[in-house]
């Protein structure tokens, strides 16, 4: 890039972005936006033009909208060449290309990485290739699974209670149908928002109609004669007789076609800095790698600069954004992508919505509301200050609380002035322990000065 | 038509619902559930919706978007 | 200038046309203090911020504006200056109206309200309006047949709006000659400015309080008529709800009906007889809305920005120190959130006192911001378009007679009296 300008690069320069979901198309608007008016290809792998995820397990299973009818609306024209249907199989760092799954290579001169997340499909490949075993991570997944629930299963098992099971949940019992909910923690949501919500959320799910069961989970799926789903066993013995199963297991990085490209990709997803720009295997920050979205993982400075992936749609937009505009700037004109993470889930009528990051925090304080009505505020701590709240049917309240984030106020945050909940004392948040992932990298070489890292491929 | 709502912008007081009811739906107090593609026939409606939302949570294609045309 | 004579002529009834020029002297200090230590925010951040903090109340038995004026401050200005709202409080006693009240009673009361007006419950009522909306403007604009001028607020801006308000409350349209007078009065009672202290103004508070006593009556009737008889409409509903909160107090459902009727249309027909006005000032802009009339749900909002129906809403005070834009608002403190200051923020909105259809920031304070945010907005809106779109369709060739139209002297709703054009004809209705 030294030797280029950064007008003619530009003008000609070449752009690549891989993945065409909501990221890669935000960040191709943006690109166009900053005035980047060289070549832009866009390769996804799925045969679709952009689409909205949110949807799917909301509207779409309910049977309102069409799996294929939630697209994505574009900002402004974009003029790229769309590559769609085919995957991105390999990076070549030092021909600057891309290696396609049809043979052919893309050459760049920066590239935009925002390959996403792709859902965990259930351990046991026999059993998760039973008919009646879904996920939900695509268009064509939620298709399949609404033409399912709309053929009316006797039972639903759900399997993991985040944010997408729970909301999965909540559309069986409003399309009336049974649904049991197997949860290896103690409560739903547990893992984002922690065991005293999590309680709550629990309380939401049994009055609901949900068969919920924490605390275990589910050992083996059986299948009938005709390779349906038809029983499941859980951890504490029982057997349930189910027709229809949905693992709802979290999500895998899609940095599978990286290996090779030495980059900081692992488990966790693809390491950048503060500006989207991605780390190499050994923390080096590269000059025309960007990344965005569910892939990315980037040190934050209101998190102790922690390393965090945000898998949640406004990190996708803005961070694409950022990224965008690092591509094509000057040094000293670079920006930061340092959202304050919000996220919104709708399920058994309430709204729950949350902003920073509750599980930074390890206390809890209910700030406004009434819990017993579900109509509430809380605010999350660590050392003092506050770093996460959530509310529920409370929205409107939540960006006094952002504001609150971002100047690293006291925890717990002075009391509103009415509506005070009973019980406003702090608590112990009680998150689950976060479970470690592999470790993907090791060092190698003796002599500081020849010290390698490598990377170790994690069981996939 | 495309729109998208961004709901983490959305804080759920309903101006927009009641002005494209087959395309905006309340579920619940504040969840705001919508259809992404609806139909060219409810395109007067959308665009109601979509001016009346007090934090222009609502984004529609630049296609569909009169004030994306209108430059003199 | 200082901020308390910026704020003392913005709120002169000789400069309601155009207050502008005062607030852009206050946004110089966004929150500023002022006479009787009203806090008074001119700067669009300030007010977003404010609107959303739980240490601000919009009961205004919390604040001291009440005691403040009641007590006859002697340093001049105004004396008795509120007691529109005083009564409110004073006479009726027990409870108070969603708009002057904080969660959880506020947000009780909303739900109960919402639950016969709009979504969840009731997703269908305010679309429902649309049909009617376009009969009224049709049939108002065939009576105008044959003329050759009239007066965009009394022929059109304000019959539209009352009547689908009564109707959807069930208040018989044919009392609309009596209440009328009442609510102009009792609101042109509340005068928050210079001249509430002048003989004039004196009498005119004493007007509004009388007024407002014969409309509390009123109300008081339907409401015991609606408890023997049931019948349709809100006020009905509300006295014999059954919902999952239960029933309002009896003086709630006062309070909140006196609220729903004059919030109803008062706003609304200030933003109509706007539109009209701001598109005349503005050549090109009737001729554009003709070709693309996809364009008028987004002028609309522009036409608000830079005219607020609700300049700001005198109720809010601070329940602690506050501490924001370098001032600390102390507890107990009055403070005015000034939507309409807001909206013209050059840091919000660039080159704030131009008409823009083409405008990317939108996010106007029009409609108010926070929990307290408007509740009937969307129907205002449909009427609003219909209104609009009609005119458009079927009035040719309007032209102002005189600009600036005189002005209804209250400060908090704020649009012109009269609004007289001349024409070249009506339309006949079309195929619609
Ligand atoms: C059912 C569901 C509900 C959700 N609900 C919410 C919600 O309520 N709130 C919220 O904030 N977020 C929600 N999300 C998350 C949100 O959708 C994501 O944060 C967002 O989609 C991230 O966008 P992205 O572009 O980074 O990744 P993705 O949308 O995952 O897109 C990545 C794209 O890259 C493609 N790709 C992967 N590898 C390759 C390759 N090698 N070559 C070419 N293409 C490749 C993928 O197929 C995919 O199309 C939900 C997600 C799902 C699935
Ligand atoms: C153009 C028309 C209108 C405008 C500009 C307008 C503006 C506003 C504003 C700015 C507020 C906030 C007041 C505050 O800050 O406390 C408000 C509140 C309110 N409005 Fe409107 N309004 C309009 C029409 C209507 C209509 C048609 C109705 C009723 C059907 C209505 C009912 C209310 C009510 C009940 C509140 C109080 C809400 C609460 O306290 O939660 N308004 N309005
Ligand atoms: S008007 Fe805007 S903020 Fe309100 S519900 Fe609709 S989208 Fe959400």
């Amino acid at each position: 890039m030294i030797t280029r300008s950064l007008d003619a690069f530009k003008a000609n320069g070449q752009i690549v972005i891989v993945g065409a979901s909501l990221a890669g198309l935000r960040g191709a608007e943006a690109l166009r936006d900053e005035g980047f008016g060289g070549r832009l290809t866009i390769i996804g792998d799925e045969p679709h033009a952009p689409y909205d995820r949110p949807p799917l397990s909301k509207q779409v299973l309910e049977g309102w909208v069409k799996a294929d009818r939630t697209k994505l609306p574009h900002r402004r024209e974009i003029d790229a060449d769309w590559r769609l249907g085919v995957a991105a199989t390999g990076l070549d760092r030092t021909k600057k290309l891309v290696r396609l799954g049809d043979g052919t290579e893309v050459p760049f001169d920066r590239l935009l990485i925002t390959t996403g997340v792709r859902a965990r499909q259930w351990p046991n490949p026999a059993e998760a290739g039973l008919e009646g075993v879904f996920t939900v991570r695509t268009c064509d997944d939620a298709a399949r699974l609404q033409a399912a629930l709309a053929a009316r299963p006797r039972r639903v098992l759900i399997i993991g209670a985040g944010y997408i099971g729970s909301e999965m949940a909540s559309v069986c019992r409003k399309l009336g149908l049974d649904v049991t909910v197997a949860e290896r923690a103690a409560a739903p949501l547990a893992g984002a928002l922690g065991n005293v919500i999590g309680a709550i959320a629990a309380e939401m799910q049994r009055d609901a109609g949900v068969d919920l069961r924490t605390g275990v989970s589910v050992s083996a799926l059986e299948g009938d004669s005709r390779g349906h789903v038809c029983r499941a066993h859980l951890s504490d013995g029982t057997r349930l007789d189910v027709d229809l199963v949905l693992a709802s297991l979290g999500s895998i990085r899609n940095v599978e076609w990286l290996d090779g490209a030495r980059l900081a990709a692992g488990y966790w997803g693809l390491g950048c800095d503060a500006g989207c720009r991605v780390f190499d295997v050994h923390g080096v920050v590269t000059d025309d790698i960007f990344v965005a979205g569910d892939v990315a993982r980037s040190p934050h400075v209101l998190f102790g600069y922690q390393f965090l992936s945000m898998e949640h749609w406004d990190n996708a937009v803005l961070g694409a954004a950022v990224a965008a505009h690092n591509m094509v700037c000057e040094e000293l004109d670079r920006r930061a992508h340092l959202l304050v993470p919000t996220n919104w889930s709708g399920q058994f009528g309430v709204n729950i919505k949350s902003v920073g990051v509750p599980s930074f925090g390890d206390e809890i304080a209910f700030t406004q509301g009434a819990v017993t009505e579900r109509r509430f505020a809380a605010a999350y701590g660590r050392n003092g200050r506050i770093v996460g709240a959530v509310t529920f049917n409370q929205g409107k309240w939540l960006q006094h609380y952002e504001a609150l984030i971002m100047r690293s106020s006291p925890f717990p945050p002075p009391p509103a002035g009415f509506d005070v909940p009973a019980d406003a004392r702090s608590v112990p948040a009680d998150f689950p322990p976060r479970g470690v992932g592999a470790p993907d990298v090791i060092l190698t070489g003796h002599d500081p000065n020849e010290r390698q890292a490598e990377l170790v491929q994690p069981p996939r | 038509m495309r729109i998208v709502i961004d709901l983490n912008k959305c804080l759920g007081y309903a101006q927009c619902v009641p002005l494209a009811p087959e395309v905006l739906k309340l579920s619940g107090e504040e969840a705001v559930m919508y259809d992404p593609n609806p139909d060219d026939t409810q395109r007067l409606r959308v665009l109601r919706a979509v001016a009346s939302c007090p934090v222009q949570a609502i984004l529609l294609d630049y296609r569909d978007d009169p004030g994306k045309t209108t430059k003199p | 200038m200082t901020p308390e004579q910026a704020f003392a002529e913005a709120m002169k009834f000789e400069n309601r046309p155009n207050p502008y020029p005062f607030f852009d002297e206050l946004r110089k200090t966004p929150v500023a203090r002022t006479a009787h230590g009203i806090y008074v925010v001119t700067g669009y951040k300030e007010i977003i911020a404010l609107a959303h903090d739980p240490r601000v109340s919009s009961d205004l038995r919390n604040g001291s504006l009440l005691a403040m004026i009641r007590g006859g401050d002697s340093s001049g200005a105004p004396s008795d200056a509120d007691s529109g709202m005083a009564e409110m409080l004073d006479k009726y006693g027990g409870d108070t109206m969603m708009i002057l009240s904080d969660p959880p009673d506020h947000s009780r009361m909303r739900r109960q309200a919402m639950r016969h007006f709009g979504p969840p419950h009731c997703p269908d009522l305010i679309p429902s309006m649309e049909e009617y909306s376009v009969r009224i403007v049709n049939d108002l604009l065939d009576k105008l047949k044959g003329k050759h001028r009239f007066d965009v607020v009394d022929d059109y801006a304000y019959p539209l709006p009352v009547a689908v308000i009564c109707k959807i409350l069930g208040v018989p349209v044919e009392d609309e000659k009596q209440f009328h007078v009442w609510i102009a009065e009792f609101l042109g009672g509340m005068d928050l400015g210079p001249e509430a202290a002048t003989e004039e103004g004196k009498r005119r508070q004493a007007k509004g309080r009388e007024s407002r006593t014969e409309l509390t009556k009123y109300l008081i009737g339907l409401i015991e008529r609606a408890e023997k008889k049931g019948g349709e409409g809100m006020i009905a509903q509300l006295v014999h709800d059954t919902g999952p909160d239960g029933r309002m107090s009896s003086s709630e459902i006062l309070q909140n009906c006196i609220l729903l009727l004059v919030a109803g249309h008062d706003s609304t027909v200030n933003l109509l007889a706007h539109c009209v006005l701001t598109l005349l000032r503005n050549p090109g802009s009737i001729d554009k809305l003709r070709k693309r009339p996809e364009l008028i749900p987004r002028a609309i909002e522009e036409v608000l920005r830079l005219e607020s129906s609700v300049q700001f809403f005198p109720s809010r005070s601070a329940l602690s120190d506050i501490e924001i834009a370098g001032t600390t608002i102390p507890s107990g403190a009055p403070i005015f959130l000034m939507y309409t200051a807001g909206n013209r923020d050059p840091a919000q909105f660039p080159d704030p006192n131009t008409f823009s259809l083409e405008r990317d920031a939108k996010e106007s304070l029009g409609w108010g911001a926070g929990v307290h945010t408007c509740f009937g907005g969307p129907l205002a809106r449909l009427e609003v378009n219909v209104g609009l779109e009609t005119f458009l369709r079927r009035v040719r060739n309007p032209r102002l007679v005189v600009d600036p139209p005189p002005y209804r002297p209250s400060q908090i709703f704020r649009g012109p009296l009269h609004c007289e054009i001349e024409i070249d004809g009506i339309e006949d209705r079309g195929a619609s």
